[in-house]
């Protein structure tokens, strides 16, 4: 355990670490001003697609999902995407089964390590996705996670 | 060999109708011969898992239901008696086919004895300590937990027992369910310079920082071997998650990748991993990493008998799993030679308590840690006219007897019993005591449940399971067993979709509604709200209901198996 990063973001200095986070970008533009209605009510992949402003979205191998394959609880599940696609301009991310699917959508500015996570909740078993807009294109990877009641194990 | 012994073999061949030959009786004669296995190259790894808790030798029956499907169908570990031991080249009759199957299992059993038994056990690792210097006791967790003594001491009487058998290096899973303070405290005091607790995927919800030591390099004979520990990935969803709520596990494959390479790139020349993955996930997961070169695997408690080889884009890694109940020590060598293993060698021995003698300093530890509960332990209750046992995909009789007491007991017309792999066997005539049913029912959130479930919710509960067990992808599956069902009948077709895999639910006949309400009872449930409720004295322990019920009847009959019917298990060689 590092009781070092602990101790920092506990003294006060988190206001500064959270300044800079937003100020490169990392941080969901969804806590902030720029709101696509549109995005975070579809329902489908493609609806989410098509109100980021594309069609359709390629399959991709350079885009890494990394995700419990069965959530530890379901109210918090940690979902991290990281892409080495080229031009990366934004992340989001989309639980299938949600009743609203797109979870987060992050702006990637140049310069920027196309590298991000957060926590989401889900319901039930899903697939997740990750939708990367890069140099104008939109590409998707895809991994399940299952959320289960627990229990009667080993 | 005593005659009545060499009758009982004679009648246990001529019931399996094996051929007889002066070579097995031979063989069986020179049963002291039994541990001699010759040392084999300069690395040697001595593996034990998932004793449960079991100080003293037992009984313990192998499934006779292990199914196994997609790339698992008719391999190892989903094989069964007769497929087992031809897969195996284990002739039947013999003291291995008893170890390694549920074939004759009772004749069997009063033949060859108990099996397991930490003062034996001690006796065979030192035999090895001694033939192979250096070797390492590897232990892969289910240690603390599976018995009265160990619930009762909070695990102590285990710890206290690994450190006098000498073991070198840990990992864990139902330790976990003694608590986090717990583990800390014996990881950091108890074991400090004397046994390594290693996990190299648990790690703080917070910063996902490590909890415990992810691997350690040893220098055994002049090689630099590398160790890797794998916690349980599912503890916190198999086990209640409020015994850890700071840690987080998983199976974590980069982790794992990432520490692969590292001990590489420090010097080691034999990597191995001790894992509480389940053999599923570990043949799995052998495909996928690179660099690791033996996986001592547990928690799905599968004896095998053979050292599996697994391809992967970096070579072939050994895959094992050395069964449960301090049934099985595993023996792995490697001769490496300029840098390269060059050969190994695998056995899984079987632990005789008939033909190890006690070690007489383990067995004095285990006679001073009971001896305040020895009285307890061995009350009788009842006794049982026929075998009692657990493990199987299905209900066996223990978990049998456990839903009938529930039902009765609690006015239920249904009740559920998790699908635990851990629990002894008893043969029929035995006494059951009470340590007997401890070792079925111990853990530390054993509290009884009584719920309204409507049938959908159940078909929900039943469906959850099933997918847990069989998931085609081993990532998906927990390693547990179907849970046991009392009252209901259901039919079950492990191939389907998630979801799709139960069907023809019925209670006294009828098909259930999904919208009817259904008086359930149940064990060992894993949310906050059930602990709270046991701990305001609403809920008794599972135990005593077995406990009272037991003695209400003095005489325990055979149990009728209420077993599903199972769809696409023709052919299945993981079905008897």
């Amino acid at each position: 355990m590092n009781l070092q990063r602990r101790t920092t973001l506990k003294t006060g200095a988190s206001f500064a670490l959270i300044a800079a986070a937003v100020s490169a970008g990392v941080l969901p533009t969804s806590a902030f001003a720029q709101w696509n209605k549109n995005a975070f009510d579809a329902k489908t992949l493609n609806d989410v697609v098509k109100a980021m402003g594309g069609t359709t979205a390629e399959k991709s191998g350079d885009i890494a999902i990394t995700a419990p394959d069965i959530a530890e609880n379901g109210a918090v599940v940690p979902i991290a995407v990281a892409s080495k696609l080229a031009n990366v301009e934004s992340i989001a991310i989309l639980v299938e089964k949600n009743p609203n699917a797109l979870a987060a959508s992050f702006d990637i500015l140049a310069g920027t390590e196309a590298n991000v996570g957060t926590r989401v909740k889900m319901g039930q078993s899903s697939n997740v996705h990750a939708i990367v807009k890069a140099g104008g294109k939109y590409y998707v990877a895809t991994k399940e996670v299952k959320v289960t009641l627990g229990g009667c194990g080993g | 060999m005593h005659r009545r012994e060499f009758l009982n073999i004679l009648a246990i061949a001529a019931a399996s109708g094996a051929a007889l030959s002066s070579r097995d009786l031979w063989a069986a004669d020179r049963a002291t011969a039994f541990y001699d296995l010759p040392k084999f190259g300069n690395v040697h790894l001595l593996h034990m898992t998932d004793c449960h808790a079991q100080l003293k030798p037992i009984y313990f029956r192998e499934p006779s239901v292990n199914l196994g499907f997609g790339g698992a169908l008719n391999k190892a570990p989903h094989l069964v008696g007769e497929h087992l031991l031809k897969a195996f080249g284990v002739r039947r009759g013999t003291r291995e086919a008893h170890a390694f199957t549920f074939l004759d299992f009772e004749a069997a059993a009063k033949t060859y004895g108990k099996v397991g038994g930490f003062a034996h056990l001690a006796t065979l690792v030192k035999q090895l300590k001694a033939s192979r210097p250096g070797a390492l006791l590897l232990d892969g967790g289910d240690t603390w937990q599976g018995s009265a003594t160990a619930l009762w001491t909070k695990g102590q009487d285990m710890v206290d027992a690994c450190l006098a058998l000498g073991v070198d290096i840990m990992t864990g899973h139902w330790e976990f369910t003694q608590g986090a303070a717990r583990v800390k405290e014996i990881v950091e005091k108890d074991f400090s310079g004397k046994i390594e607790f290693l996990a190299n995927n648990v790690k703080t919800t917070d910063f996902e920082d490590l909890v415990f030591k992810p691997y350690t390099l040893r220098q055994m004979n002049g090689v630099p071997v590398a160790i890797i520990g794998q916690a349980f990935p599912y503890t916190p969803i198999a086990n209640p998650r409020y015994f850890t709520p700071d840690w987080s596990f998983g199976i974590r494959e980069e982790d794992m990748q990432k520490t692969v390479d590292e001990a590489r790139s420090k010097g080691a020349k034999v990597v191995a991993l001790l894992s509480h993955n389940g053999m599923d996930v570990d043949l799995k997961l052998a495909s996928r990493i690179r660099g690791i070169d033996a996986i001592l695997g547990g928690h799905t408690h599968d004896g095998v008998p053979g050292a599996i080889p697994v391809k992967n884009p970096g070579g072939t890694t050994l895959v094992t799993n050395a069964g449960s109940n301090g049934k099985f020590l595993g023996v792995l060598d490697f001769d490496v030679k300029n840098g390269q293993i060059a050969d190994f060698r695998y056995k899984l021995m079987p632990v005789f308590s008939r033909l190890l003698a006690a070690d007489s300093a383990m067995d004095a530890l285990i006679t001073k840690v009971r001896a305040p509960f020895e009285a307890k332990l061995n009350e009788p209750l009842a006794r049982t006219d026929a075998m009692l046992y657990r493990r199987g995909n299905f209900n066996g009789s223990f978990d049998q007897l456990i839903l009938d007491a529930l039902m009765e007991s609690k006015n239920c017309e249904i009740a559920f019993s998790p699908g635990f792999r851990w629990g002894t066997s008893l043969l029929s005539g035995q006494a059951i005591t009470r340590e007997h049913v401890m070792d079925q029912t111990a853990t530390t959130y054993s509290h009884t449940t009584v719920s309204e479930l409507t049938g959908g919710t159940i078909k929900t509960v039943l469906e959850d399971v099933a997918d847990n067990l069989f998931n085609p992808d081993p990532y998906y599956q927990q390693g547990g067993d179907m849970v046991r069902v009392g009252g209901l009948q259901y039919t079950i077709d492990p191939l389907a979709a998630q979801g799709k895999r139960i069907s023809d639910i019925r209670l006294g006949g009828q098909l259930i509604e999904a919208g009817k309400t259904y008086k359930v009872a149940g064990w060992a449930p894993v949310s906050e709200a059930a602990r709270d409720t046991a701990a305001a004295g609403k809920s008794e322990p599972v135990w005593d209901v077995v406990e009272t019920w037991l003695k209400s009847k003095k005489r325990i009959t055979a149990r009728r198996l209420n077993t599903p019917k199972i769809l696409n298990g023709g052919g299945n060689q993981g079905m008897a």
